[in-house]
This record gives C-alpha cells, sequence and structure tokens, in this order.
C-alpha cells in the first residue's frame, strides 16, 4: 500500500536554512546538509527546501547547494523559489533536485506549468498554492501571502493540475504558524477535487494533527518546519503514532 | 566501467550519485563504443517514452542496448522502454520484456507517487536482503502489465511488475537510487552481480 508522506521543510537563505533549529547532535544547525542528514536518518520522506531569497548571487550559492544536497541524500527532494522561467528550473533539475516548486510565477504565467510538464514531464512539477479564507471561500495568495489573487483555491486548484501539474503543496495561511491543527477544511476539499497528490501544509503542531489530515481528508503527505526543526515532534516518534493509528507510513 | 546512458532531459545525475555513494565510479555517456564496453550499464529513465525512444533511435541506440551481454539495469521510464511498448505516445519499445506499459485509470491518484513496498514472486539475487515491508520510491503514471519476466509486482490502482529480469537484463520501476537504505542495497545487488 502506498504510504502517507511525512516532509519537513527547510527554508534556505543564501545557502543556509533559516528559522532556527535545535538539534544537540547537529554541529552547525545553519548547514542545510547537516539538516538534510538528520532528516533522512530519522526517516523523512521527502524534503523541500525553499529559497527565501531572490539574488542573482544567491542563486549561484542555491545551485552549488543543491549539487551537494543531491550528492548526499538518498531521498527525493523539491526545490521552490524564484523560479519563474523553463532555464530556473533546468538549473536546479540539472544539479539534482527531483522536483521544483513554482507558486507566484505560476499565478502570474499559468503557461509555465504547460512549459515545464512539456519539458520535464509533470512529476517534477509541483504547484505551491497559499491559501486563505475570505468571507468563507478559499482564495489564493500570492507573493509570500501579501498579495489576493483574483483565483479560488480550488477553481485554481483543478485549473493547475489540468495544466498539468503532478502534485499541489497547499498552504493554509490560516493555520500556518499557530500549531492549532492542519485546515481540514479547505486540505478536503482540494484533495477530493483534484486527482493528483496534495501536500498539506500549515499548521501542525500535535501529532493528532498529522492523525487528524490523514483520516478526514485526502492528502498524501504533511508537511512542517518549526515542530520538526525545534525537535518538538521527532519524526520517529510521529511515524510510530501514526502505525499505532492504523495510518500507514514507511 | 560502469556506464548510464545519457538522455535528452532529467536528472540521471542522481543515478550517478547513488553509484558514487556506494564507492563506484561510472561515466554518463551515449557513445556506444563506451556503452558496449561497459562492465554494467545502468538505463534510467525521465521523461517522455516517444521522445525517448526517439532519441535512443536517432543515435542507434536502441540497437547498441538490444546486444548488450553485460548486466543491464532499467529504471523508471527504463522498465517501460525495454516492454514492447507504451501507451504514452503510442511508442513501439525495445521489446526486451514481453509485456506492455499501460497508462493508470484514474481511480486514485495519478502519478503514484510516494512509498511503497512490492512483493517477490521469486528470489533472486537482484532481491537479495529484501524484505517485503520495505519500501521504495515510485513516480510514474505509466505502468508494465506483469508477466513472465516479472519477479516482483506492487499494487496501486491494479497490480503491476515492480521489477523484471530477463537473462542479462534486470528492471525496477522505482527509484532505487531515491529509495534510501533499501535503493542502496539494491543498488548494491545489481553492481556486484557477475557477469
Amino acid at each position: 500500500m502506498l504510504k502517507k508522506r511525512i516532509i519537513p521543510c527547510l527554508d534556505i537563505k543564501n545557502g543556509r536554512t533559516v528559522k532556527g533549529v535545535n538539534f544537540v547532535d547537529i554541529k552547525d544547525a545553519g548547514d542545510p546538509i547537516e539538516l538534510a542528514k538528520k532528516y533522512v536518518k530519522d526517516g523523512a520522506d521527502e524534503l523541500i527546501f525553499l529559497d527565501i531569497t531572490a539574488t542573482l548571487e544567491d542563486r549561484k550559492t542555491l545551485i552549488s547547494l543543491v549539487e551537494k544536497i543531491a550528492e548526499e541524500i538518498n531521498i527525493p527532494f523539491t526545490v521552490g523559489g524564484g523560479i519563474s522561467s523553463v532555464e530556473d528550473a533546468l538549473a536546479l533539475i540539472k544539479a539534482g533536485a527531483d522536483k521544483v516548486s513554482i507558486n507566484s510565477s505560476a499565478v502570474k504565467n499559468p503557461q509555465l506549468i504547460v512549459d515545464l510538464k512539456e519539458r520535464f514531464g509533470s512529476q517534477f512539477v509541483v504547484v505551491a498554492i497559499d491559501t486563505k479564507s475570505v468571507d468563507g471561500r478559499g482564495k489564493v495568495f500570492t507573493k509570500g501571502g501579501t498579495y489576493e489573487t483574483r483565483w479560488e483555491t480550488l477553481q485554481w486548484a483543478k485549473e493547475v493540475e489540468e495544466l498539468g501539474a503532478g502534485e499541489i503543496l497547499l498552504t493554509s495561511m490560516n493555520s500556518d504558524g499557530t500549531k492549532g491543527g492542519f485546515d481540514i477544511d479547505i486540505t478536503k476539499k482540494v484533495s477530493e477535487l483534484v486527482n493528483i497528490p496534495v501536500i498539506a501544509s500549515g499548521g501542525a503542531g500535535k501529532v493528532k494533527h498529522f492523525e487528524e489530515v490523514f483520516t478526514k481528508t485526502q492528502a498524501s503527505a504533511g508537511l512542517a518546519a518549526s515542530i520538526f526543526h525545534f525537535g518538538e515532534i521527532p519524526i520517529p516518534r510521529l511515524k510510530e503514532a501514526l502505525k499505532t493509528n492504523n495510518i500507514l507510513v514507511r | 566501467m560502469i556506464v548510464i546512458i545519457k538522455y535528452n532531459a532529467g536528472n540521471i545525475r542522481s543515478v550517478q550519485n547513488a553509484v558514487a555513494r556506494l564507492g563506484y565510479e561510472s561515466i554518463i555517456t551515449d557513445n556506444p563504443k563506451e556503452i558496449r564496453e561497459a562492465t554494467k550499464v545502468i538505463f534510467p529513465g525521465v521523461g517522455e517514452a516517444s521522445s525517448a525512444m526517439s532519441y535512443l533511435r536517432e543515435r542507434k541506440l536502441d540497437e547498441v542496448i538490444l546486444s548488450l551481454k553485460q548486466p543491464t539495469l532499467g529504471i523508471c521510464l527504463g522498465l517501460q522502454l525495454m516492454c514492447k511498448s507504451s501507451e504514452e505516445g503510442n511508442t513501439i519499445c525495445l521489446g526486451i520484456f514481453d509485456t506492455e506499459t499501460k497508462q493508470f485509470l484514474p481511480e486514485d491518484k495519478v502519478p503514484h507517487m510516494g512509498w511503497n513496498s512490492f512483493s517477490k514472486k521469486e528470489d533472486t539475487t537482484l532481491l537479495k536482503g529484501i524484505n517485503s515491508t520495505d519500501d521504495v520510491y515510485y513516480v510514474h503514471g505509466y505502468y508494465a502489465e506483469t508477466c513472465n519476466e516479472t519477479i516482483a509486482t506492487c499494487n496501486y490502482i491494479k497490480e503491476f511488475s515492480s521489477v523484471m529480469q530477463k537473462n542479462n537484463f534486470y528492471a525496477m520501476q522505482f527509484h532505487p537510487e531515491k529509495s534510501a537504505s533499501v535503493g542502496e542495497q539494491l543498488l548494491r545487488n545489481f553492481l556486484e552481480l557477475e557477469k
């Protein structure tokens, strides 16, 4: 049976992880490779690296970082942030990224999804959707959640599937950072609507939040950052708890 | 020398990285002479079936692959191209394995993406040390139907060929290079095969 995936997300700035981590067994918590290796050892199913800077100089740093990650890491990883053309994606894929994630650039230019799919295949294309409830309806936000687009979340999710996305990374801005649980409502709606895998993101604070998102929605994976970085929920403990509750994990 | 056959798209470097982590050197090439002289050949697959087959035919690599006598491993699309045909782009393929590649019906999420196990039909050297509970990483929207050359199957939407073997030809639908320690064991098994 296909397993539910647990995915830690690492924010990268100028080649280093930010947001901080506190693992006693990691010498340099800012080194993305050290952290990635720790997660692989813990049983993470995939990794996502989000580059939160966009200067040209930092892109070069990112490319060489991706090359090093690809050399060291034996599980799939996605790279996102600042990808607005096939050339941007090609540089990352050549460096060894297994998938690229696009967000604002896809809304601005939906043709990019088609172009990436035709060049690399849909399994390389993750479309990240930042959603927020506005007057009771899920709306798509871009530019780091600062800009409300014309798209309703369900409508945009269906659109990206049709354009050729292989996966959707759905982040609820309502729940992100709250540690109050994943946004079950929108995750359920999107994951039932589309026939591609959906990664639930935003709000994980407890083991039971993962149980909830995997039992109440069709989400294929759960993503979190700080609860993993700060060791609040070690991945081995999370997976044991999920297994106890008959949720299939690796 | 271990040779990884070069394609026009995708990140086959990850296969080379995985081979390097096991302590082996390899080269990525589409040069027929280098491929023929290899000790082991890895035929990774990324991209789309019809354009991949055109790429191989233009360089006469289809004939080269069929003539190989050394252990040769197809991965993902590589496995599908080793079958008779593929529904992807209605493509005639290499015909090493006596089966066809079909598209998953949308009865569940497609692509089949993530960690899933396989069940062994035969215990062969390639699958040494692997248990039925071990998970490997799959990502594919097409699958090869089971046949006599299927040595392990996976069940997602329907039962399909996960691992195949015929003479010196081996193939895996999942990505051993991305399948953590289980994948490393499988790649090591392949790289340690006697000629």
